[in-house]
């Protein structure tokens, strides 16, 4: 039933890309702010700094000055990191596949959160992994949860192969995990040696508040691997991301990455050396998360103004995504079908779970639509969702 | 019709659109543009959106090939520009297009024409909103009687159908439909083998062979699955409805497909009960054309390859054409 859902999903996702719509479905970085003449410049350089590596087969784990990229940009995040813990991957959704590939055989149970990246959910699917979700609150995953998702997986005689978060910014929950919970997680992982996978794309995409420090960062014991990338802090047309993790699953992932693509691109590889070593990188992303922050505002005050009573939604302080909830009587996937009518779309909630929950819930994303179309697509969205409310409470909808 | 060569021609062929069947219409839309070019024509693939009535008046084209599924191609609007550019096109004319595009239409079509269609009553989202329709309900249900399937009455694809086997379900699933279209109907669930009829044709129209369709698992609340490729299998030719039961069932799609005056091709979707009634659901006047679609499968199994198919309508395209100036 799922998978019908899911195939219906695609045919109604398949009308997001008109350009009449106003799509807040994709996850897509804005662009404006990186210029011609920016990229004109790297490539430039790449072309005369390293013509033939740029154009060369590279090693499977990745060359050394992407490599030298990475570590500064995990350093401005208070990590310290070696070039032999690394490996770049071809956007950080390869690490979710090759990471999935070398752990998980069929019926393997994975934690992760509810609701969890709808990207992760078809590779979930497709290892055939048996995945638990653990519900967010503001303050992000509980480790007080975990624990007692643990007790109970040992009651039943099973070992969680790892657990799968996005600690800040969660996409598509919008929170982040509180500084105690953060160091709670860590403390837990080592006592029931439960193996993390921490994807982290959107930290430093903050808009407000305190900076909190990664898992990674606190971790002393080696439980928790780490997925960057540059999609959002670069451009994700280069396709580029990174794993860190312990020696042995890190040799199997070169293993199978070796299989999978070879090398990731070294053409791309050279443009982030030159971006993250040669350039004002940190004043690119303020500027970008100045222009979601915007967006955001204007998202959310939208919400307020034109959606149904009983609403509510998350405040992301940062990143892409906020996720929205509405009256229970509304099926999310049916409003897609409404507000593909009225050229607006969104991500249903069903999509970021693999147990079918999530229906009245629904995944909006800002960075990539201007404020005044923000504001648009909102206001129809918000009408739709009042028709069906209308609606329903007509019929006497019960939930 | 005979194997007689036709000259060479531009043909414009109308697929994608912003109806929810977009992604099976491009499939057919590339399907048929292969066909066109194996046939000696030039094909002009057009997805069709804001700029198509201008590409179709200056693109010079001999023939327009509709391969546009759902809202826009079987609703008789692309039909109607079609005409007011006189450039003959495939497929039904706009009247009846608009016709088989409306579920309860169709049905009251066939009952007056005495075939048969399981029992329902159609209600219109504004009979809600205006007229307080809710109350009324209850009664429908019982005209009608359990199981029974709500759907969109217009739309081709499965999404926003739903089986109802308890009253209490019925007014999710009503929000559910009329999500999808301003009219829905309640329609008696009929339980027995699922059979799609392809018809060809337009002077003198001829079935295809059947095609049975199975759901890989038959269980009750996998109801929904049956619309989806990949959920469920099909033979062609069928293999356990008996030879009587099939006469019957292609007399009825061909005096559908009459009754509704459908020219072209077209698809009746019937569900055939255990004392052999081939009850009809629907008809579908512009049916998948992708390797995997029903028509192609049927086609293949009387020796057709999707080329002949795509030339006897455009003969049929130009020939209506000629008739109606």
């Amino acid at each position: 039933m799922h998978g019908m859902r899911s195939s219906a999903m695609r045919d109604m996702m398949a009308l997001t890309q008109r350009p009449e719509v106003i799509s807040f479905a994709g996850g897509l970085p804005d662009l404006e702010s990186f210029t011609a003449q920016l990229l004109e410049q790297l490539c430039a350089e790449v072309a005369q700094t390293g013509k033939d590596r740029a154009l060369q087969y590279g090693a499977t784990e990745g060359n050394a000055g992407a490599k030298r990229a990475i570590r500064t940009v995990m350093a401005a995040e208070g990590m310290q990191v070696e070039d032999e813990g690394l490996i770049v991957t071809t956007g950080g959704q390869q690490v979710l596949d090759l990471f999935a590939r070398v752990l998980i055989d069929p019926g393997d149970v994975v934690i992760a959160e509810g609701p969890t990246y709808p990207g992760v959910v078809p590779v979930f699917s497709s290892y055939q992994a048996d995945v638990r979700h653990i519900p967010l609150d503001e303050e992000g995953l509980d480790p007080a949860l975990v624990e007692t998702m643990l007790d109970e997986l040992a009651h039943e005689g099973v070992r969680p192969k790892y657990l799968y978060t996005i600690p800040t910014f969660q996409n598509p929950g919008g929170t982040t995990m509180s500084v105690e919970r953060r160091h709670r997680l860590v403390e837990l992982a080592a006592e029931r040696n439960l193996l993390v996978l921490e994807d982290n794309p959107y930290s430093m995409l903050r808009f407000e508040g305190e900076a909190v420090p990664t898992l990674r960062s606190l971790d002393q014991h080696g439980n928790v691997a780490y997925l960057g990338t540059f999609s959002k802090i670069f451009a994700p047309g280069v396709r580029l991301g990174w794993v860190e993790a312990p020696a042995p699953i890190l040799a199997r992932i070169n293993l199978v990455k070796q299989a999978a693509d070879l090398c990731s691109s070294s053409l791309s590889q050279g443009l982030v050396e030159r971006f993250f070593t040669e350039h004002n990188w940190p004043a690119y992303v303020q500027g970008v998360s100045e222009v979601y922050r915007r967006r955001r505002d204007a998202m959310i005050a939208g919400m307020a103004e034109h959606f149904p009573p009983g609403s509510t939604w998350t405040t992301p302080q940062g990143g892409l995504f906020i996720w929205a909830t509405l009256p229970p009587v509304i099926d999310t996937q049916d409003l897609l079908a409404r507000a593909i009518r009225e050229n607006v779309a969104f991500v249903p909630g069903m999509a970021a779970f693999l147990d079918g929950s999530g229906t009245s819930s629904m995944r909006l994303n800002f960075s990539a639509v201007s404020e005044e179309r923000v504001a648009e697509g909102i206001k129809r969205l918000g009408e739709v969702a009042c028709e069906m409310v209308e609606l329903a409470e007509r019929l006497g909808v019960q939930r | 019709m005979g194997e007689q060569a036709m000259e060479p021609m531009r043909v414009a062929v109308l697929c994608g659109g912003r109806s929810f069947e977009r992604a099976v219409s491009l499939r057919s839309g590339a399907a048929v543009e292969d066909a066109l070019r194996e046939l000696g024509h030039e094909p002009e693939l057009i997805d069709t959106g804001p700029d198509t009535s201008r590409q179709l008046a200056v693109g010079g084209f001999d023939c327009a090939f509709v391969a546009l599924h759902g809202e826009g191609g079987e609703d008789g609007a692309i039909q109607d520009l079609l005409e007011l550019l006189h450039i003959p096109y495939t497929g039904a004319r706009a009247a009846p297009s608009r016709g088989a595009y409306d579920k309860s239409h169709t049905k009251r079509v066939l009952i007056a024409a005495g075939l048969p269609t399981p029992p329902f009553v159609s209600l219109a989202a504004r009979a809600l909103q205006e007229f307080g329709a809710a109350d009324a309900v209850s009664e429908a249900v019982d005209g009608v009687g359990l199981p029974l399937v709500v759907k969109p009455s217009t739309g081709g694809s499965a999404l926003g159908i739903r089986l109802v086997s308890d009253a209490g379900e019925l007014p999710r699933a009503l929000v559910t439909a009329m999500s999808y279209a301003p009219h829905v109907l309640l329609e008696r669930f009929v339980d027995g083998r699922e059979l799609s009829i392809n018809v060809l044709g337009t002077e003198s129209p001829r079935t295809l062979p059947a095609v049975r369709i199975r759901p890989r698992q038959a269980e009750w609340y996998d109801f929904e699955s049956r619309y989806t490729h990949g959920q469920t299998e099909f033979a062609c030719p069928t293999d356990d409805v008996s030879d009587a039961e099939l006469a019957e069932a292609e007399r009825v799609a061909l005096a559908s497909y009459a009754a509704l005056d459908l020219s072209g091709f077209g698809r009746v979707d019937i569900i055939l009960d255990s004392d052999g009634v081939p009850w009809v659901l629907e008809l579908n006047s512009i049916p998948g054309l992708t390797d995997t679609s029903l028509l192609p499968l049927a086609a293949r199994t009387a020796g057709l390859e999707l080329a002949d198919v795509v030339r006897e309508l455009l003969v049929d395209a130009l020939r209506e054409a000629a008739a109606e100036t």
